[in-house]
C-alpha cells in the first residue's frame, strides 16, 4: 500500500468521523422521541412508542409559545424586509464618501452579540417608555414589541445584504429606459424594480421568519413575561427533562430534512434547466 | 420623540448631496434667468421623491431606534447608578464609574481578593474568574473549531468533485436549522450520566461509574465547538476553493512534505477565510447564552449568564449594561487583534 492510499484512507475515515459527530447528537435525540422511557434516553432501549408526541401537542405552555413565535416572526418579517430592502436601494445611490460609514453603521448589528442587542433594546424602551411618562400597558413595555425591535435590528442587516448581492447584478438601463418612455418613478420601482427583486424578497422573508423563530439570545432579555418556543424550551430543558422535547426535534428536523431535498431537487432542474438552454 | 427628525435630514441631505452638487453646477452653467431650473424635490439619485423619502424614513428609524440609539443608551446607562424608578431624573441620577468598578472590586467594603506574590489583592474575584474563564474557553474553542473544520473543508474545496462537495455542503447546513436550545439538548442527551456516550463506555469497561461529563464542562465545551461549525467551514471553504490545484501540484513536484504545503502555500491562501471564520466562532461563542444554561454545571458559569441575572434575577440593570459593554469592548478588541494577527481589513472579514 503506498503513502499515497495510506493518506487517502485516513482523510476518507476523518470525513466520515466528522460527519458522524454532525449527525450523531441529533440521531439519538430523535431515537429518544420514540422509546419510552420516561427521561430522554436511547439506553437502555424500553420500547417503542408515540405517545412523547401526544404529550407534546397536549403541552400548553409550548402551543402558547409556538403561537407568540409565529407571529413575532410574521412581524419581523413585515419590518426588516422592508427595512433591509430600502438600505439596499439608498446604498446604491449613496455618495461614495457616505457609503462607507453608512456600511459601517448598518452592518454592525450583524457582528454584535445577540445578548448585547437584547440589553440595549430592553433598556432603551424602557428608558423611553419613562421618559415620555407612559402608562405601564403602552407598547413601551409590551414584550412583543421589544422583540420585534431588537430582532428586526439584526435581520434587518441579513435582508439588507441578501438585496445587495442582488442589486449588484441589476441594469440601470433598465431604469432608464422606462423612465424614457414616460414611467413615472413610482412605477418605475413597481415594475421594474421590485420584479427584479422578487426572488431576493422571497428569500429575505424566508431567513428572516427563521431567524426570528429561532433566536433566543436577543429574545430572552426583550420578552417580558410573554413566552415564544425558544424560551419555553429552554426553561424545559434547563429544569428537567422530558421526551417530548425530543419529539418536537424530531418534526423540525423531518421538516429540515423534508425543505433540503425539495431545495436541492429545484436547484438541479433549475441547473439542468439552464444547460438545456 | 424630538430627536427623531434632525439625523433623519442629515441623513437625506447626505443623499441628496450628489443631486445638489448637480443643481449647483447646472446653475452655473445656465446663465439664462429665465430658464433657471425651478426648485424641484429631491429625486434621490433616480428613484424618485415619493419612494426615496419613504426609505429614508423607514431606514432612518432603523438606524436611530434600533441600532444607535439603543447602544449609546445602554453604554450611558451603564454609567448610572441603579435608582428606583422615583429618583430617576432627580439629582442623584448622575454619571458614575461605581459598576465598572464593581467588576473590579466588588461591593464596597467587600474583602474577597486573591494573593499575589504575598501581596492581598482585592477583586471581585467571582465576576473576574467568569470573565476571564470565558474568554479562554472561547479562545480554545475557536482554535478548537479550526483545527476540526481545516481538513474537511480542504477536502470539500480541493478535493471532492461537484455532486460530492454539494451533498457535503447539504450535510452540513442541515444541523444548524435545528434550534440551538434543541442541539443543546441533544449533547444533555448524548452526555448526561445515564446517556449513550456514558452506557458504551461502561459497556467497553473503561469507566465503572457514570462519568460526569456536564461538571467537568466537557458536555459545555463539545457542545459550543458544535454549534458554530457553519460558520467556521463557509468562509474557510470560500477562501480554500478559490486556490488553484497546480499552486498545491508545484509544491509538491518539487518536493514538499505536505505539512510545508499546508504551511507555506494554503494556509497563507486562506489567511482571509480563516481569520473570517475565527471572528465568526469567537464571537458566537462569547456571547452564547443558552449553550452554557443548558451544558453548565451547576457552579460554572459563562459570563452571558451573569449579564443575564442583572436583569432576571438579581435585578440591578445599570450593572447588567456594564458588564454587556465591557463584553462588546472585549469581542472589539479580538476583532482588531484577529485584523492585526492575520494582516487582513474589516472588509475581508465581513465578507
Amino acid at each position: 500500500m503506498s503513502a499515497d492510499s495510506i493518506r487517502k484512507g485516513m482523510m476518507g475515515f476523518y470525513i466520515i468521523l466528522f460527519f458522524s459527530w454532525l449527525f450523531g447528537p441529533l440521531l439519538v435525540m430523535s431515537g429518544s422521541a420514540f422509546n419510552a422511557a420516561s427521561f430522554p434516553t436511547v439506553t437502555p432501549w424500553e420500547g417503542f412508542t408515540t405517545s412523547w408526541f401526544t404529550s407534546l401537542f397536549q403541552n400548553r405552555d409550548i402551543r402558547e409559545g409556538v403561537g407568540t413565535s409565529l407571529l413575532i416572526g410574521g412581524f419581523v418579517v413585515l419590518v426588516a424586509v422592508p427595512i433591509g430592502m430600502g438600505a439596499a436601494i439608498l446604498m446604491t445611490k449613496m455618495h461614495t464618501q457616505a457609503r462607507s460609514i453608512y456600511y459601517a453603521i448598518v452592518v454592525s448589528p450583524v457582528l454584535m452579540p445577540g445578548v448585547i442587542i437584547g440589553v440595549s433594546t430592553k433598556v432603551f424602551w424602557d428608558r423611553l417608555g419613562m421618559a415620555l411618562d407612559a402608562p405601564y400597558s403602552s407598547f413601551f413595555y409590551d414584550g412583543l414589541f421589544l422583540t420585534v425591535m431588537g430582532q428586526a435590528s439584526f435581520i434587518s442587516a441579513y435582508c439588507m445584504l441578501i438585496f445587495l448581492a442582488r442589486l449588484q447584478r441589476f441594469d440601470r438601463a433598465q431604469e432608464e429606459a422606462a423612465l424614457d418612455l414616460g414611467a413615472s418613478h413610482v412605477q418605475v420601482f413597481f415594475k421594474v424594480l421590485v420584479p427584479f427583486l422578487r426572488p431576493a424578497i422571497l428569500s429575505a422573508s424566508v431567513l428572516a421568519f427563521l431567524t426570528s423563530f429561532e433566536n433566543y439570545n436577543t429574545t430572552v432579555f426583550t420578552i417580558l413575561p410573554e413566552k415564544t418556543l425558544t424560551t419555553v424550551l429552554a426553561s424545559k430543558v434547563r429544569l428537567g427533562t422530558d421526551p417530548s422535547i425530543s419529539a418536537l426535534a424530531v418534526l423540525i428536523i423531518s421538516v429540515t430534512v423534508i425543505g433540503a431535498i425539495l431545495y436541492e431537487f429545484r436547484a438541479r432542474s433549475e441547473a439542468r434547466r439552464l444547460e438545456a438552454d | 420623540m424630538r430627536l427623531c427628525p434632525r439625523p433623519v435630514i442629515t441623513l437625506a441631505c447626505i443623499l441628496m448631496r450628489k443631486r445638489l452638487l448637480f443643481l449647483q453646477k447646472a446653475s452655473w452653467q445656465v446663465t439664462d434667468l429665465a430658464h433657471k431650473p425651478a426648485l424641484r424635490l429631491p429625486n434621490f439619485g433616480g428613484l424618485g421623491f415619493a419612494i426615496g423619502t419613504a426609505f429614508s424614513l423607514v431606514v432612518g428609524f432603523w438606524i436611530l431606534m434600533m441600532i444607535l440609539l439603543p447602544t449609546s443608551y445602554m453604554v450611558d446607562y451603564s454609567f448610572r447608578f441603579d435608582l428606583p424608578p422615583g429618583k430617576i431624573g432627580g439629582p442623584e441620577d448622575v454619571h458614575t464609574l461605581e459598576n465598572y468598578r464593581f467588576l473590579m472590586f466588588g461591593p464596597r467594603g467587600s474583602t474577597e481578593g486573591f494573593v499575589f506574590f504575598g501581596h492581598e489583592i482585592k477583586a471581585n474575584v467571582l465576576h473576574l474568574k467568569v470573565f476571564f474563564r470565558t474568554i479562554v474557553a472561547a479562545i480554545f474553542v475557536t482554535a478548537l473549531n479550526l483545527a476540526i473544520c481545516y481538513p474537511v473543508t480542504f477536502f470539500m474545496a480541493q478535493r471532492a468533485t461537484g455532486g460530492l462537495a454539494r451533498l457535503m455542503i447539504l450535510c452540513l447546513i442541515l444541523p444548524f436549522w435545528v434550534n440551538e436550545i434543541l442541539r443543546a439538548f441533544a449533547f444533555r442527551i448524548l452526555l448526561g450520566s445515564g446517556g449513550v456516550v456514558n452506557t458504551m463506555l461502561m459497556e467497553m469497561g473503561l469507566i465503572a461509574e457514570p462519568f460526569d461529563f456536564i461538571r467537568a464542562d466537557i458536555a459545555l465545551y463539545s457542545g459550543l465547538t458544535y454549534a458554530y461549525i457553519l460558520l467556521m467551514v463557509f468562509p474557510l471553504y470560500n477562501a480554500l476553493e478559490s486556490l488553484d490545484r497546480n499552486q498545491i501540484e508545484a509544491a509538491r513536484d518539487l518536493g514538499a512534505p505536505v505539512w510545508r504545503i499546508h504551511w507555506r502555500v494554503v494556509i497563507p491562501h486562506a489567511k482571509a477565510g480563516i481569520a473570517s471564520g475565527c471572528t465568526m466562532v469567537f464571537m458566537l461563542t462569547v456571547g452564547a447564552l443558552a449553550m452554557p444554561q443548558i451544558l453548565g454545571g451547576p457552579s460554572n458559569l459563562w459570563f452571558t449568564q451573569v449579564i443575564y441575572d442583572r436583569f432576571n434575577t438579581s435585578l440591578n440593570w445599570p450593572l447588567g449594561a456594564a458588564y454587556a459593554f465591557v463584553l462588546l469592548v472585549t469581542c472589539i478588541v479580538f476583532v482588531l487583534l484577529v485584523m492585526r494577527l492575520f494582516r487582513v481589513n474589516l472588509g475581508e472579514i465581513a465578507k
